[in-house]
């Protein structure tokens, strides 16, 4: 072998190599340091979903309604312990003897971040706004719609005249906003004022933390309000960092970039189970998952349309339906055990609105062979190919729509198509996108479609989507999911609406979902667990909704991020060995970035001496 | 769009036995067929940018999904929260008067309202722009760098070794999905495993609290790293493959053999007489490309929530948010169809053979 003089060039090209190398690594250390160098306390919190608007009157996301919740108060809140009306500007409330008066008194002591006190003309402002203009009224609207009047009696009395009854006066989870910023800007957007993004930053609130900075598609900053008078949250800092999949959230987490992730998946949550400085918190669902069954959809005056099985309309097939399912295996299976099996519509979590049946009511329990039985009985033949048919001659061959974006449902859907096969109804599973699921809802072009919602506390709404007015004036514009209507479920509707007692409430709530139980149009299956997990080596103790069993994410009221507090300093005191290992790791990478380039030069000048 | 055949199709059509430049002919003739020439290209460009105003409208109409419905679906809403959001969005209105709305608008470069973020499309591709330049063009530039360095090295010497390791490695990394290279990077290099700990940031661009005009670069560049790793990874071989084929096709040309006669050695024949003339086809790749680089790379903006404008599409079709994802549409399509146009006007300038 002769060596050869180095060809032009080859220098340079090192020497790119290296800067290019040197300059990459530079950053990989730069950055924590940079990082390192505030002594805020920050909890950061993965988010996976966009930013709407910060307008208080208009947001409609769980992200910004969540921020919101944070910047502004409202004048009752969710007890964080046992999940009933409390306080917060509001110390005291009552109803007239009527029942259309309702007399609130607000603290004395509320400031807005910029100084102005808080007093009972801004929240009858806030509150008419709501009521008299169409573009204030998109986040809010359903809370005012039964308001005759809001009116201030003084600086903090605020008394609300209805039009009607209504219990859910103790659950108006409204932001209230600084009427001395917000009017100047009502007049001066007018029509536009939906499109008000409201980000002049410090945005001013009452709440406890300030929404003090928003990158697009990046983050939102919120800084704690030390003088909240309901006492300092713990962290200086509350950031939401964007994270467009959820997989590389759980990763960020892991390595410590942020504090907390929620709405795992199940494999998720294992993944994270035992990692050490890490706690997985599994807390009762507020949500119900259930598919409902096509009765037959008409509108309000009673026209038919949709293309539903014609069979679905009788109330025995539909039993024998629910009959065939089993609960307890959609839970373990489509679930991997978390979950909690269905009773009634309102999740267990919420103890006193919440019905299971128990013993002689619970007779759609699962039980193949009663609703073979029960089939046979009414006229269900069955054909030659196992599959039955109705008394007027149509096979019981049905189409499920099912979401393709929710895993639980796509697996309890696969459970469903065998569950049916045993009772003689054939399903054609339709696993779509949710589009589609809506498109075939609204048109009513369905058999067996999956649903679910999020409860509220106070279950009124979810609860009213099934009355009768709840169906479509005309096809396509239904208030509701089901098609469902019942003359004695819209009289204990409108009975536990009127009821100021909770416990009498609770139990027209409670014959309110044996109705839905009975009928076998809206048919609950599971409870699924909210899975959600924090750094417990930064976070040393955090307020759960309930408590115990409850969640962190998605609470009613601000009690997770104002009670948490930061690990002490000293515990966590591991950034400087952390950058030192950063720095170490970085030298490292130089020189074997360094080596790869130099064996890269070397062996393209010698396969040019191989010539 | 579909003046894309052409820009590709043109040289090999011609081949090396086309026109000859125009040497000795008429000026005034040639000026007019430069004319047509391009007129044509700009016609053919103006039709498209037609096609793809109709199409984005109707394309996304066709979109199953109501987006109010997807917008207020399990928020307590009532009929007339829903009505009045129909009415703001415009989707109350006839579809023709929403027709003659947006092309209005286009006419005015005015992009429309996105629905779900409340503010002028235009607004937020400006603010998502600079983001996915910055890592679908660093992306690019250092895919064809590396992919024309190496096929050079594989294509010199077809069947060598460099050439099997190189062609084999990239077409590996090629077959690899974008979004599982993306997940197994950041699992590997940014959350920690064990002893090893977190070199790079998880996603994102810029951290949040980073200031001053230094850390921030540093920062960026720091967040750049693994989203640019997997775009190369994946998408170098197709230079890699171009840059190969085409040397090889140069390798036994006359100019090569007449050049190893003047005595120059190995290395200089490669570098200043077949890679020159190799350029030519990846060039055409580069320009096709450098029209995607708006469009983004949805994939890995998506697995690493880099803040541009393919994330932003992505969350535009998931409501479906109509105002931006027809915006997003037309400005897309018509950043490929500049970008084709340019190629096509600058194409003659770097090859004479295709001169009209």
């Amino acid at each position: 072998m002769h060596t050869h003089p180095r060809p032009p060039g080859t220098h340079l090209r090192r020497v790119a190599a290296m800067s290019a190398a040197l300059l990459l690594v530079g950053g990989s250390t730069a950055a924590p340091a940079t990082a390192g160098t505030d002594d805020l306390d920050t909890f950061t919190i993965a988010v996976t979903q966009q930013v709407d608007t910060f307008n208080p009157f208009v947001a409609q996301l769980a992200v910004t309604t969540n921020v919101l919740g944070h910047v502004y108060d409202t004048l009752v809140t969710v007890d964080p312990e046992t999940n009933e009306p409390a306080p917060a500007l509001a110390q005291e409330w009552e109803a007239g003897d009527d029942g259309l008066t309702w007399t609130f008194e607000l603290r004395d002591d509320v400031v807005f971040t910029d100084g102005e006190p808080l007093t009972a003309d801004d929240v009858v402002w806030t509150l008419t706004t709501i009521m008299e203009d169409g573009a204030a009224a998109i986040a809010s609207g359903s809370y005012v719609a039964g308001f005759e009047s809001v009116t201030a009696e003084g600086d903090h009395t605020v008394v609300v005249q209805l039009a009607e009854p209504q219990a859910t006066m103790e659950s108006l989870a409204v932001p209230i906003v600084p009427r001395h910023v917000w009017e100047p800007i009502l007049e001066e957007e007018g029509d536009a004022f939906a499109d008000y993004p409201n980000e002049e930053f410090p945005v001013v609130g009452s709440g406890p933390f300030t929404l003090v900075g928003h990158e697009p598609g990046e983050s939102i900053t919120l800084e704690a309000n030390p003088d909240h008078w309901r006492g300092a949250p713990g962290f200086d800092q509350v950031v939401l960092r964007y994270y467009s999949e959820k997989d590389a959230a759980v990763e960020a987490l892991r390595g410590g970039e942020v504090t907390f992730v929620y709405e795992l998946t199940e494999a998720q949550a294992s993944s994270l189970e035992g990692v050490d400085g890490i706690t997985v918190n599994h807390a009762d669902g507020k949500r119900f998952q259930a598919f409902t069954i096509n009765p037959g959809a008409r509108t309000q005056d009673g026209e038919g349309f949709g293309d539903g099985h014609p069979a679905l309309a009788d109330r025995t097939l539909r039993q024998a339906i629910v009959m065939a399912i089993d609960n307890d295996e959609i839970v373990e299976l489509a679930h991997g055990g978390q979950a909690v099996a269905a009773g009634g519509y309102v999740p267990a979590r919420y103890g006193d609105f919440h019905w299971s049946p128990e013993g002689e009511e619970d007779f759609l329990a699962f039980d193949p062979d009663a609703a073979n039985a029960m089939l046979d009985e009414a006229g269900y033949e069955r054909g030659e190919d196992g599959v039955r048919v109705s008394p007027d001659g149509d096979r019981l061959e049905l189409r499920m729509h099912v979401h393709r974006d929710r895993p639980a449902n796509v697996n309890a859907g696969l459970i469903l198509v065998e569950r049916l096969a045993d009772i003689g109804v054939e399903v054609e599973n339709l696993t779509v996108d949710p589009g589609v699921l809506s498109d075939a809802l609204y048109a009513a072009e369905y058999d067996l479609i999956f649903t679910g919602w999020t409860v509220n506390p106070d279950p009124d709404y979810v609860l009213g989507i099934h009355t009768c007015g709840a169906l479509p004036e005309e096809p396509g514009t239904m208030q509701g999911d089901a098609y469902f209507c019942d003359e004695e479920y819209d009289e204990l509707y409108a009975a536990q609406l009127a009821e100021y007692d909770r416990p009498t409430r609770a139990g027209i709530i409670h014959e309110l979902q044996e109705v839905l139980y009975r009928e076998a149009v809206v048919n609950v299956l599971a409870y699924p667990n909210i899975m959600e997990a924090y750094r417990s080596d930064q976070v040393s103790d955090i307020q759960i909704q309930p408590d115990p069993g409850g969640n962190i994410w998605g609470q009613d009221g601000y009690w997770a991020w104002w009670s948490a507090r930061p690990v002490a300093a000293a515990d966590s005191g591991g950034d400087g060995l952390s950058t030192g290992v950063l720095v170490g790791v970085g030298v490292v990478v130089v020189v074997l970035v360094a080596a790869g380039a130099f064996a890269l030069v070397r062996r393209r000048a010698t396969l040019e001496d191989r010539e | 769009m579909t003046s894309t055949p052409t820009t590709t199709g043109e040289p090999a059509a011609q081949g090396p036995t086309g026109a000859f430049p125009a040497r000795g002919r008429s000026g005034s003739g040639r000026l007019w067929r430069v004319l047509v020439y391009v007129s044509g290209k700009l016609l053919t460009a103006v039709v498209s940018l037609a096609a793809v105003v109709v199409a984005g409208f109707f394309l996304f109409r066709i979109l199953p999904g109501d987006p109010v419905r997807a917008m207020t679906e399990g928020r307590e809403v009532t009929a007339q929260q829903r009505e009045e959001l129909r009415r703001q969005f415009g989707l109350d209105q006839p579809l023709w008067q929403q027709f003659l709305d947006y092309c209005a608008g286009l006419a005015r470069f005015d992009l429309g309202t996105s629905f779900q973020y409340r503010e002028p499309v235009a607004d937020l591709i400006l603010e998502r722009l600079g983001p996915t330049v910055l890592l679908a063009g660093t992306g690019t530039v250092v895919a064809a760098l590396l992919g024309l360095f190496l096929g050079t090295r594989a294509g010199w010497r077809p069947g060598g070794r460099a050439d099997r390791t190189h062609t084999a490695v990239a077409l590996f990394l090629w077959s690899v999905p974008t979004f599982w290279l993306g997940l197994l990077l950041i699992v590997v290099l940014a959350s920690g495993r064990g002893f090893v700990p977190g070199l790079f940031p998880t996603g994102g661009m810029v951290d949040p609290g980073v200031s001053g005009a230094l850390d921030t670069v540093l920062n960026t560049a720091w967040h750049l790293v693994l989203p640019v790793a997997t775009m190369v990874a994946v998408i170098y071989a197709q230079y890699l493959m171009i840059m190969r084929s085409s040397l090889m096709d140069e390798k036994g040309a006359d100019y090569l053999t007449t050049a190893r006669a003047k005595g120059l050695r190995d290395g200089l024949v490669r570098r200043r007489h077949a890679v020159p003339n190799a350029l030519l086809p990846t060039v055409t790749l580069i320009f096709l490309n450098l029209g995607q680089v708006v469009s983004g790379v949805i994939l890995v903006e998506t697995v690493f929530s880099w803040p541009g404008l393919g994330q932003l599409f992505y969350s535009g079709l998931r409501v479906p948010d109509l105002g931006l994802v027809q915006g997003l549409f037309v400005v897309f399509a018509a950043s490929v169809i500049l970008m084709n146009l340019l190629a096509d006007l600058v194409y003659p300038l770097l090859d004479p053979r295709v001169r009209p």
